[in-house]
């Protein structure tokens, strides 16, 4: 099962690692995980992808609440939050193969951001499995490098996963 | 820092210096703070335990940089895994040498991680108050648990302005304490449901001050109780009401009182596998009710009927204050049978002669133990023994979750500095003697008049046990020949000595030990094919 935890944390040294701990400890490797500052600078959020059937997950939850410089831990649901990742892709490209690469862009509303003779750099910013769609669609090109952000979500209506008062 | 562990009302630090901690110890002789030199630095940690254990108060252990540290990473994470309150404290190399490698650096909050309830690294003296504060509060309150300060050298000899915090304020921090009024309700309605309830109590009874309102709540409604190994002397061991220790290792009436309940109420016990070897039959015969300040725990070992996080003595206060009136005598008197017969078998068993019975030996000596005493089982067979047939009116210390060796001395050394006027006996085998046979030393140099049976087979007995049952009988690497003349170290030590090998000479010899003012060494002839069943 694949589960998206949605972290707030204190801002400061030794968290990261505390964190990333709890889930190399039971064996289970981290998918995904983007961390960032938030509206309050001393108040980080991590956002943690990751595999583990349900029990394993249930307990990685509860270890995390239980981090003093863990404030907040929330399980995000895929279909009620709005997910989004950003990936560069540098492709090979020549003079032949440009165009349909850029044909490929714009349907999948990806941006060119960088170019060179023999190759493409293209920016997505999208729902995981659309950067995915884009990747199956360049590969044959030939994929010169990929770097990607891991995931980032959010709950979906006005609910929000913010400090407690 | 001095002033901050003043303030703290600190009276006694166990500890080992070095180059590192050297200005806190600078101040230190200003202070009227005690300071304990054991023999290695996991002394001094198992020490604080022992003292924190005895005290209800966190344990306070300092420390140098790189191997004095590591050293007392053993210690940190068996007070880890029995959840006992310390604050360690470590010197650290200067901050501008952080990661450098430098000489007697290591990253000991990373290390110590996955152990530590949670841990500083001070890079500026302004924050040492308000760090200070924290880690006490973090230390004792809660699950209790270890929580270390790492120091950098320079950062020692920063002068500030102090003034040491009223209160803390750590926001991911809310500790639990009285349960969900919804859920003791379902608790007591399952009590009166049940036919063959019973009570299972972990040392979370002892961190949370439990132990007298269980025992009223369970005289109240008639309620048998057994332990796990933590949770041993929770109940007196000759209560009407307790049947003794479950588990592995534990008594055969413990074992099958859980096994024909109908309704388990776990209190402060995360029934580790040594305790419930098989949580997924338990969860399928059983209601379990679960009651922990810990909500990991809850569901982490055995799937729980019900839920209840809070702390063991706010939950049962609440829950004797409700009608859970029933007719238990049939359950008890079953139990009762199973008990007797267990008892005579005991007894009844015959060892070798030249040889004491183990169990008769333990439950000798504790009908001569004054009262209050404090009885701290090392690990290995002479813990089991210990933990089975322990029928003293006082505390039963050992350490269950990590099953480190050579805790007795050290932590017997930590209760006496805590009780002066108590009994305080450490009962080891001659493996887990040897493990800490130096912290003799710290009993003589700061007088702690520590009474020591060692149960000697001249085996590592529990792993030839191991060897015996799994391994086909090939005995290896379990000899302690070599082992030096015990008489001759007491000697050493300036320690009275006695050895017995039989059970009359053995009462003679505990009254002699008992009504001795100093330490005391009590080596025990135990025949080596004795096993634990």
């Amino acid at each position: 099962m694949r589960s998206i935890l949605s972290v707030l944390v204190e801002n400061r040294a030794g968290v990261l690692a505390r964190t990333a701990g709890l889930f190399a400890r039971r064996g289970y490797n981290i998918e995904s995980l983007a961390v960032g500052e938030t509206e309050d600078a001393t108040v980080s959020r991590m956002t943690i992808v990751a595999q583990g059937d349900e029990r394993i997950m249930e307990q990685v939850e509860k270890q995390l609440n239980k981090q003093i410089d863990v404030i907040k831990v929330r399980q995000l649901n895929a279909e009620n939050s709005t997910r989004r990742e950003l990936a560069l892709i540098k492709v090979n490209a020549n003079t032949k193969t440009r165009g349909q690469i850029t044909d490929i862009c714009a349907i999948m509303k990806a941006e060119v951001v960088d170019l060179s003779p023999t190759t493409l750099t293209i920016e997505i910013a999208d729902r995981p499995e659309r950067v995915k769609q884009l990747l199956n669609m360049v590969e044959p090109y030939g994929i010169v490098e990929i770097v990607r952000t891991g995931m980032i979500a959010m709950e979906k209506g006005s609910a929000a996963i913010s400090l407690p008062e | 820092m001095v002033r901050c562990l003043e303030a703290e009302g600190v009276p006694v630090l166990f500890g080992y210096p070095g180059a590192t901690i050297a200005p806190f110890y600078d101040s230190l002789r200003a202070s009227k703070i005690r300071h304990v030199l054991t023999r290695t630095e996991q002394g001094a940690g198992h020490a604080a335990s022992g003292y924190a254990r005895i005290s209800g108060k966190p344990g306070v252990c300092v420390v140098t940089s790189g191997p004095g540290a590591t050293n007392l990473l053993t210690a940190i994470a068996t007070a880890y895994s029995d959840s006992i309150p310390l604050v360690a404290i470590t010197g650290q190399v200067a901050t501008y040498q952080l990661g450098r490698d430098v000489f007697q650096e290591v990253d000991t909050t990373g290390a110590a991680a996955p152990f530590t309830k949670y841990s500083y690294l001070v890079k500026s003296a302004v924050d040492l108050p308000r760090v200070f504060k924290e880690a006490f509060h973090i230390a004792s309150t809660g699950r209790k648990g270890p929580v270390l300060i790492d120091v950098p050298v320079d950062v020692q000899r920063q002068a500030i302005e102090f003034s040491y915090p009223e209160g803390v304020s750590i926001r991911g921090y809310k500790p639990p304490h009285a349960g969900h009024p919804l859920q003791i309700r379902k608790v007591a309605e399952a009590i009166r449901a049940a036919k063959r309830p019973l009570i299972c109590l972990g040392g979370g009874a002892f961190l949370s001050g439990a132990v007298d309102v269980v025992r009223a709540f369970a005289e109240k409604f008639s309620l048998p109780v057994v332990s796990t190994l933590m949770g041993v002397g929770a109940l007196p061991a000759d209560h009407p009401y307790y049947y003794g220790m479950l588990g592995m290792t534990g008594t055969t009436t413990g074992n099958i009182a859980i096994d024909r309940s109908d309704l388990l109420i776990l209190i402060g016990a995360r029934v580790g596998d040594r305790a419930i070897t098989r949580p997924d039959s338990v969860e399928k015969t059983t209601t379990v009710v679960h009651i922990d300040i810990d909500t990991a725990e809850i569901g982490k070992n055995v799937g729980a009927t019900i839920p209840l996080v809070g702390d063991a003595a706010a939950v049962v206060s609440k829950l004797s204050e409700m009608d859970l009136e029933g007719d238990r005598s049939e359950w008890l008197r079953e139990l009762d049978v199973h008990r007797a017969k267990e008892r005579e078998k005991t007894l009844a068993k015959q060892s070798k002669s030249g040889f004491l019975n183990p169990g008769a030996f333990v439950r000798m000596l504790c009908e001569k133990l004054p009262e209050n005493s404090v009885y701290v089982a090392d690990v290995g067979q002479n813990q089991i023994w210990s933990a089975r047939n322990f029928r003293a009116n006082g505390r039963f210390l050992t350490t269950g979750g990590m099953g480190t060796m050579g805790y007795s001395i050290p932590a017997a050394i930590g209760a006496k500095a805590a009780a002066p006027d108590r009994c305080v006996l450490a009962v080891c085998g001659d493996g887990s003697f040897q493990m800490s046979m130096n912290e003799l030393a710290t009993m003589r140099q700061h007088g702690f008049p520590i009474k020591i049976a060692i149960l000697r087979n001249g085996k590592l007995g529990m792993v030839l046990g191991i060897q015996r049952t799994a391994y086909g009988g090939r005995e290896f690497a379990v000899d302690l020949e070599g082992s030096p003349d015990f008489k001759l170290i007491a000697e050493a030590y300036g320690i009275e000595y006695q050895r017995v090998c039989d059970m009359e000479g053995a009462e003679k010899a505990v009254e002699r030990m008992l009504s001795s003012p100093g330490g005391y060494l009590l080596e025990c002839a135990i025949d080596p094919e004795e096993g634990v069943q």
